[in-house]
C-alpha cells in the first residue's frame, strides 16, 4: 500500500539556499514518523511543503492520495498541522478559536460541538476556555495549537515540535495521545528530544543540510550507535588496573574504556567486536574474581551518539553547489 | 460557508481589542469637526450634508489605513498565516473575508453618523436621496480605500510600514483629482493627460456621487479598484509565504 503521506525528491531553495535537497519519505497508516535533525536541517520546511504551505522547488507530496500542488484543498482537508512554534490567533479565547477553526475545516451543525468537545477533554482544556490564547502558559498554547490540529480527527497528522515548551507530564500526556492516534493515522512529527523518538516513532529519520542520512526504526538507528551492545560494569572496589587487565584479555572484547566515578567505584565501558554477546563473560569473569559488582548492563545504544556521529561526520553534501 | 468564518473572526477581531472602538470614537470626532466647523454646516444656511460628504475622501485617507494594516500583517508576524493556509481554503475565500469583514467594519462606523444627518433633518429640509446617494458613494469609495489597504498590508509583515504605504499610495489616487495636482499637470501636459490623471482619482468620481447623482461609472471605477487590489492582495500573500 502506498503511504498516506508521500514526498517524492521534495527540493526546496530559498533564493541561494538549498533548504532541503531531494527528500523522499513515505509514511504509512498506522506508522509514527519521527523526524530529526539539527536547528535549520530542513524538517520544518519539509513539513511546510508536505502541509501545502509552500510550494517545493522540485518535486511533489501527495498525502491521502491527493497532489498538494494540484488538489491542494482536498489534501489539505485530510491534514491536521501544528506548525512551529505553535502560531496561534493570540487575542482570541480558546473556545472562539476552536469554533472558527472547525468553521473553516467546514465542520457544521451538531458535528462541529461534538468535534470541540472530543478536541478539548483529549487536550485538557476545559480550564482555560474562555481565556485569551495571548494570556496562555507556553504548555496551553502548545495544547491549544494541538487541539486546532486534531480537530477534525485527520487521517494525517504533521506536528512540528508537539512538545516543545510542554513540562514532563504533559510531554508525558502528549505523546500518549499521539501513541493513541497512531493505529488509524499517519503522523510526522519533529523534535530534537531523542527520548521521544523512542517513546512515540514507530520509525526515525535523521535529516542533515537537508538530506536524508539515516532512515529506520529506532531500534535500527540505535544499533549503528557505538555504544550498541557494549556492556557497563562498575565495581565498587579493587585494583582498576588489574580489572582493565583481565577485561580487555576476554575474548570478544574490542575495547575498554574506563569511566571516572564521583563516588570512587570503577566504571569500565567494553565494547564488543561485531556481533559478539559479553554481558555472559564479563559476569563469570565478574563472579570468579569475587569484585564487588555494583551494576552490569547491556547499552542498547544510544540516540544522542548516533544522531551527533552522523550529523556532525557527515562531510557536507555537494558543497560546490551550494551558494 | 468558509469565507463566512473568516470574516466573522476578522469582525469580531476589532471588537474584541480596543481598535474599532478608538477607530470610531476618532473617526466620528474628526467627522464632527470637518462636519461643524472646517465645513460650517450651520454658517452655511443650507441644510445638506454636502460638508459632511466632502471631507470623507480626506478623513479615510488616514483612518482607512489604520484599519488594513494589520489584516495580513499581522497574520505574517504572529506566523498564524501557516495556519490560515493550511486550512482547506481557498484563496479568494481569505482575501474577500478579511477585505469585507473590514468594509463591514468601516459601515459600522459610517452608520454612526446618523446622527449628523438627523441634525440636519432637525435644522431643515435636506434632499434624503442625495444624503443616501453620499452615503453609498462613500461607503464604495471606502471599499477601494480597503481594497488598497488590504493588499499593502499583504506586502510586510510590519504593521507601520503598511500604515504608511498606505497613506502614500492611497494619497496618489485622492490627490491626482485635488485641484493642486490638476493645475499643476495643465500648466504643461495637454488636455487629454489632465483627463486621465484625473480619472484615476477617488476624488473625481466621489465628488459626483456625493452631490447626489449615482453615476454608474463612477461605482465600476470603485468596483474596478477594488478587484485589482484584492487579485494583487491575492497574488502576493501566494508569491511571498512562497519565500
Amino acid at each position: 500500500m502506498a503511504g498516506m503521506i508521500e514526498g517524492r525528491s521534495l527540493t526546496k531553495r530559498f533564493g541561494t539556499i538549498l533548504a532541503v535537497d531531494d527528500i523522499s519519505i513515505s509514511v504509512a497508516k498506522g506508522e509514527v514518523l519521527g523526524f530529526l535533525g539539527p536547528n535549520g536541517a530542513g524538517k520544518s520546511t519539509t513539513m511546510k511543503m508536505i502541509t501545502g504551505f509552500l510550494p517545493p522547488t522540485a518535486g511533489t507530496a501527495v498525502v491521502c492520495g491527493h497532489d498538494v500542488a494540484r488538489d491542494s484543498i482536498a489534501a489539505k482537508r485530510c491534514i491536521g498541522y501544528l506548525p512551529e512554534g505553535a502560531p496561534l490567533y493570540g487575542e482570541m479565547v480558546v473556545r472562539a478559536f476552536l469554533q472558527f477553526v472547525a468553521a473553516v475545516r467546514g465542520i457544521t451543525g451538531a458535528a462541529r460541538g461534538r468535534a470541540i468537545d472530543r478536541a478539548i477533554a483529549l487536550l485538557h482544556l476545559e480550564r482555560v476556555l474562555e481565556q485569551p490564547i495571548d494570556t496562555l502558559s507556553k504548555g496551553f498554547k502548545r495544547r491549544v495549537g494541538l487541539a486546532q490540529a486534531i480537530l477534525h480527527d485527520p487521517q494525517v497528522l504533521v506536528l512540528d515540535e508537539p512538545t516543545d515548551g510542554l513540562d514532563p507530564n504533559q510531554k508525558h500526556e502528549v505523546r500518549t495521545l499521539i501513541r493513541q492516534m497512531a493505529a488509524e493515522k499517519a503522523i510526522i512529527i519533529s523534535t530534537h528530544i531523542l527520548e521521544e523518538v523512542d517513546a512515540v516513532c514507530s520509525r526515525a529519520v535523521i535529516i542533515a543540510q537537508g538530506r536524508i542520512i539515516a532512515d529506520g526504526s529506532p531500534a535500527a538507528l540505535l544499533a549503528r550507535s557505538r555504544f550498541h551492545n557494549a556492556v557497563s560494569l562498575t565495581v565498587g572496589s579493587g585494583d582498576r588496573v588489574a580489572i582493565l587487565g583481565r577485561l580487555r584479555a576476554l575474548p570478544g572484547v574490542a575495547e575498554v574504556e574506563e569511566r571516572a566515578r564521583a563516588d570512587g567505584a570503577a566504571g569500565f565501558v567494553l565494547f564488543p567486536t561485531a556481533g559478539r554477546s559479553l554481558i555472559a563473560e564479563v559476569g563469570a569473569l565478574a563472579r570468579a574474581e569475587g569484585w564487588p559488582v555494583d551494576e552490569l548492563h547491556v547499552d542498547p545504544g544510544r540516540l544522542d551518539d548516533v544522531f551527533r556521529t552522523v550529523t556532525t561526520a557527515q562531510p557536507p553534501p555537494a558543497a560546490g553547489t551550494r551558494h | 460557508m468558509r469565507m463566512l468564518a473568516i470574516f466573522r473572526r476578522e469582525l469580531t477581531g476589532y471588537f474584541i481589542t480596543p481598535v474599532a472602538y478608538v477607530f470610531i470614537i476618532i473617526f466620528l470626532l474628526l467627522a464632527g469637526i470637518f462636519t461643524f466647523y472646517l465645513g460650517n454646516l450651520y454658517e452655511r444656511g443650507q441644510a445638506d450634508l454636502t460638508p459632511f460628504f466632502l471631507f470623507h475622501p480626506w478623513l479615510y485617507l488616514f483612518l482607512i489605513p489604520a484599519i488594513t494594516m494589520r489584516l495580513w500583517a499581522e497574520e505574517r508576524r504572529s506566523g498564524t498565516i501557516e495556519l490560515l493556509m493550511t486550512m482547506p481554503i481557498a484563496m479568494i475565500d481569505a482575501v474577500l473575508g478579511k477585505f469585507l469583514a473590514a468594509w463591514a467594519f468601516t459601515g459600522i462606523a459610517l452608520a454612526l453618523t446618523v446622527p449628523v444627518w438627523i441634525t440636519a433633518n432637525v435644522l431643515g429640509e435636506p434632499d434624503n436621496g442625495v444624503v443616501l446617494a453620499g452615503y453609498i458613494g462613500s461607503l464604495v469609495m471606502a471599499g477601494a480605500y480597503l481594497a488598497v489597504g488590504a493588499c499593502v498590508s499583504s506586502v510586510t509583515r510590519n504593521q507601520v510600514i503598511a500604515f504608511v504605504v498606505s497613506i502614500a499610495i492611497l494619497f496618489l489616487f485622492v490627490a491626482s483629482g485635488s485641484s493642486i495636482v490638476l493645475n499643476f499637470f495643465q500648466a504643461f501636459a495637454p488636455r487629454a493627460v489632465v483627463d486621465v490623471v484625473s480619472t484615476f482619482s477617488f476624488l473625481t468620481h466621489y465628488t459626483a456621487i456625493a452631490k447626489g447623482v449615482l453615476d454608474l461609472r463612477d461605482i465600476v471605477y470603485f468596483g474596478s479598484v477594488m478587484a485589482l487590489a484584492l487579485f494583487a492582495n491575492a497574488v502576493i500573500v501566494e508569491l511571498k509565504k512562497a519565500g
